[in-house]
């Protein structure tokens, strides 16, 4: 196992979550947003994996395994629910699904 | 000590470069692959503090099969589209932007304050035990098929019903081509 300290492995991981949340703010494009959720979750990974080693136990891995199963679980719908959008208007912008506006 | 420095600072800056590069690449399929390489940062990160199980996961299910279905559907909507520049809301984007500073520079505060903290536990050595003793593996499955059981078939009761309702959302019924989401409604125009 790796001597660096898990504080670093803790900062890269923030860093990344932050990318991952600036990018769903400022991008338009679904499928974009969509991986930067996945990016965001891919961080929180990291973080487990980082408490469970500072813990010295395997716990944090078994959260890291559901957070992967949900994670496709929800790839799946998200993509199919872009797609159906799509279908109705030739588009993956965010902005132009708006029929539920006030 | 060296030589593992040097090993984390090349994860660092691959996983940070690659998400950063996500941010300014103005195709679809760039942003994928950077997503990719990322993930596969991460991977070795995951490999570093001794999570060998998930590492491995992470390469087969993040990189490989989920992405491929992002690749997959983005290939289906058209490779060529561009990301609209127009902000439906003034300032949106510097705000997003600020914040984002904001709660990267609160993380390296407290990373930094925790550093000499978290690096006393004796986390470290017990971990490596039960890698050493039962194996990363046989470790993971016991903790998962006695303690975590029941989320264990929470999860698998989740995948079925994300394959059920993708089903439902995805699949085109009857002779005209439409799907249940299309025929509860009129058709829209799309607008030009």
């Amino acid at each position: 196992m790796t001597s660096v300290a898990p504080g670093y492995f803790l900062a890269l991981a923030g860093l990344m979550f932050t990318v991952g949340a600036v990018g769903v703010l400022v991008r338009r494009n679904a499928i974009v947003i969509f991986m930067f959720v996945e990016l965001m979750l891919n961080a929180v990974n990291l973080m487990f994996v980082t408490f469970a080693r500072m813990h010295g136990n395997i716990d944090g891995q078994v959260v890291v395994f559901f957070v992967l199963v949900v994670a496709a679980a929800e790839v799946v719908i998200g993509l199919a629910i872009i797609v159906a959008i799509f279908r109705r208007r030739a588009d993956a912008n965010v902005d132009t699904a708006n029929l539920l506006k006030w | 000590m060296t030589v593992d420095f040097a090993i984390f600072a090349i994860v660092f800056v691959v996983a940070l470069g690659s998400s950063m590069a996500m941010l300014f690449a103005k195709n679809a399929v760039h942003v994928a692959l950077f997503l990719v390489a990322a993930q596969v940062a991460l991977a070795l990160a995951f490999l570093l503090q001794g999570a060998f199980f998930i590492a491995a996961i992470q390469i087969i299910v993040y990189a490989g099969a989920i992405m491929v279905l992002f690749l997959f559907v983005i290939m289906l909507l058209g490779v060529d589209r561009r990301d609209a520049l127009v902000e439906p809301l003034a300032g949106q984007r510097a705000l997003a932007v600020g914040l984002g500073l904001l709660l990267a520079a609160e993380i390296v505060y407290v990373a930094a304050r925790g550093v000499d903290l978290v690096a006393a536990t004796g986390g470290d050595r017990a971990l490596g035990a039960i890698n050493e003793d039962p194996g990363n593996v046989v470790a993971l499955a016991r903790l998962l098929f006695s303690r975590y059981l029941l989320p264990f078939e929470v999860t698998g009761v989740t995948l079925v019903v994300a394959i059920v309702g993708v089903m439902v959302l995805a699949k085109r019924i009857g002779r005209m081509g439409t799907s249940v989401a299309e025929r509860t409604e009129p058709r829209e125009e799309v607008p030009v």
